[in-house]
């Protein structure tokens, strides 16, 4: 039997659909709905992390998260100029400590911000304590990676807009900072906020600094519920209030791309 | 910073310039009088966009000597930002900045460059938008114009700055033909209004009826150079006659012999009454 084209496209997506539904159908059937709401639903258990979970944990992965990004953000923008630079040792030191620091593990730069500054400088104290170590501890890391994102989007600003900002007797300097930056940080908004939502759950790392009660952030928050309880309802809570900052992040960016569309 | 009011707007003195081994221009003598409109022709790749450059610094020269309003562009010392505040550049591809609405566009170089106040600079801006036509366009992002439109926004935020020389390159290149008269129309009222213009362009028309003079361009030299009239309407070099017959079809040559079919402004420089054809 010979299939016209449209109907050989109309029978594919019918198998496509029916296998859907098939798995979808056996996972329903499969699972044992019981032990799984016991292990990952209990009802007490997600009672009782209420409203520590929010108005703590939570509270303080955004309070880490948007330090480091900030740290980050600010710290990306000086070494993305430094690469642009025209003097040969700014660039030199930028590109060397973007390398090093997008090969170390976010872990370990935490640890030794955490724990190496202290040492070496004893007399001096980072500022904010956990909260100030968490933010320089993962914006030096996220610094390397915002930097090369940075310094794209103001690559990809026509040379025209310069010419022109200088024709008009702007320095370099003034009409970088008011015609090319932003419009490189238009074009840097969807990359930009990738890096701070893998920083939302890097925030996660904030144990290895030895959080107490009051620092605690979701992950901890949901593993130590864990430990005490000995069941994984809590780490089923803690994924979903990732969620509540993750998703809404999502919608805000898109609506301001919508936005810079109009200007672009 | 002093200028001498009696020098010409722009003087060019011995100019070379290449972009590694390729030599692009090689050795242009030229001026620009103040309150002088000067068109520049010649062939792709002549070198007039990087003459045009070089007048405002956007190419180092390589060899010459420039003054702009008496000041030297080429005086490695020069205060090259005070300098370009005098000279507005208006570029074929407009270049606005389409991060700003249009009135933004037009007073962002007034405030941070001259420190001008935000009532101030928005009110020459506003002048300026109303002379090139789009008082209507001052909240609406670039994007949103059409390109005839936004040269215009492109021009009016060169003069809001107040210049005493403007550059053209090729204005209108890149516009559909029939956005072109607008824009032509702002330039022509321009130079009417004495603006010494320095203007790139393949607009034979409008250099026959605006320019005082005319500099045909080939091989980076300046070939030939005077009024309008002996230029186009009776070149001396086989080079330039080349070039005119091919920019120009047969049916507008013949029209560009006989003035009576589109009358030069009153005061314009005018157009041979004698009936002389090009080529
Ligand atoms: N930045 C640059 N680097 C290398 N070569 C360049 C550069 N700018 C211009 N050139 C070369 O210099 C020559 C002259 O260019 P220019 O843009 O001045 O010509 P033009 O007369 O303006 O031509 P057109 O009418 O096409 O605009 C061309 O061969 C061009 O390829
Ligand atoms: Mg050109």
């Amino acid at each position: 039997m010979k299939l016209r084209r449209r109907q050989r496209e109309r029978l594919s997506l019918g198998i496509q659909y029916l296998v859907f539904v098939a798995i979808i159908a056996a996972v329903l059937v499969a699972a044992d709905w019981g032990r799984l709401a016991d292990a990952f639903f209990r009802v007490d258990i997600i009672e009782s992390m209420f409203p520590t979970i929010i108005t703590v944990a939570l509270r303080n992965t955004i309070l880490y998260t948007v330090g480091a990004f900030a740290f980050g953000l600010v710290f990306g923008t000086v070494l993305a100029l430094m690469r642009l630079s025209r003097v040969a040792p700014y660039r030199w030191v930028a590109t060397a400590y973007i390398e090093l620091f997008r090969g170390l593990p976010a872990l370990l730069v935490l640890f030794l911000v955490g724990y190496g500054i202290p040492i070496a400088f004893p007399e001096r104290e980072i500022p904010g304590g956990v909260f100030g170590s968490i933010a320089i501890g993962l914006g030096l890391t996220a610094a390397a990676y915002m930097a090369e994102t940075i310094r794209a989007g103001i690559q990809a600003v026509p040379k025209g807009q310069m010419e022109a900002a200088r024709t008009l007797g702007m320095s370099h300097v003034t009409a970088m900072r008011t015609i090319v930056i932003p419009q490189a940080f238009r074009i840097v908004i969807p990359p930009l906020t990738n890096e701070l939502i893998l920083l939302t759950k890097d925030s996660s790392l904030a144990y290895v600094l030895g959080v107490t009660a009051s620092t605690i952030e979701v992950t901890k928050f949901g593993r130590d519920m864990l430990n005490d309880r000995v069941n994984a309802t809590p780490l089923l809570v803690a994924g979903l209030a990732y969620l509540v900052i993750t998703l809404p992040l999502s919608q805000v960016v898109r609506r301001l791309e919508l936005r810079y569309a109009k200007a672009r | 910073m002093t200028t001498t009011p009696s020098r010409p707007a722009v003087e060019i003195r011995d100019l070379h310039k290449s972009f590694g081994a390729l030599e692009v221009l090689k050795g242009i003598d030229f001026e620009v009088g103040q309150g002088e409109v000067v068109c520049v022709i010649g062939p792709s790749g002549s070198g007039k966009s990087t003459l045009l450059r070089c007048v405002d610094l956007l190419e180092e020269p390589t060899a010459g000597r420039i003054w702009v309003n008496g000041v030297e562009m080429t005086d490695p010392d020069v205060e090259i930002d005070a300098v370009r505040r005098g000279i507005g550049m208006v570029f074929q591809s407009f270049n606005l900045f389409p991060h700003l609405t249009v009135l933004n566009n037009l007073t962002v170089a007034q405030r941070r460059v001259l420190r001008r106040g935000r009532a101030e600079a928005e009110r020459i801006a506003r002048a300026n938008l109303e002379r090139v036509g789009l008082s209507d366009k001052a909240d609406a992002f670039p994007a949103q114009l059409s390109g005839g439109q936004q040269q215009r926004a492109a021009i009016a935020r060169s003069l809001s700055m107040e210049p005493k020389l403007m550059l053209f390159d090729e204005p209108t290149s890149a516009l559909d033909p029939e956005l072109v008269g607008d824009v032509l129309t702002v330039m022509r009222k321009l130079a009417e209004d004495g603006m010494t213009m320095m203007v790139v362009t393949h607009e034979m028309a409008f250099a026959r009826d605006v320019a005082d003079r005319v500099v045909f361009m080939d091989g980076g030299v300046v070939v030939e150079q005077g009024p309008p009239q002996e230029v186009l309407g009776a070149p001396k070099h086989e080079r330039t006659r080349a070039f005119l017959a091919r920019v120009l079809d047969p049916t507008r040559v013949a029209r560009l012999g006989q003035p009576d079919e589109s009358p030069a402004p009153p005061e314009g420089p005018g157009l041979p009454t004698d009936g002389r054809h090009i080529v």
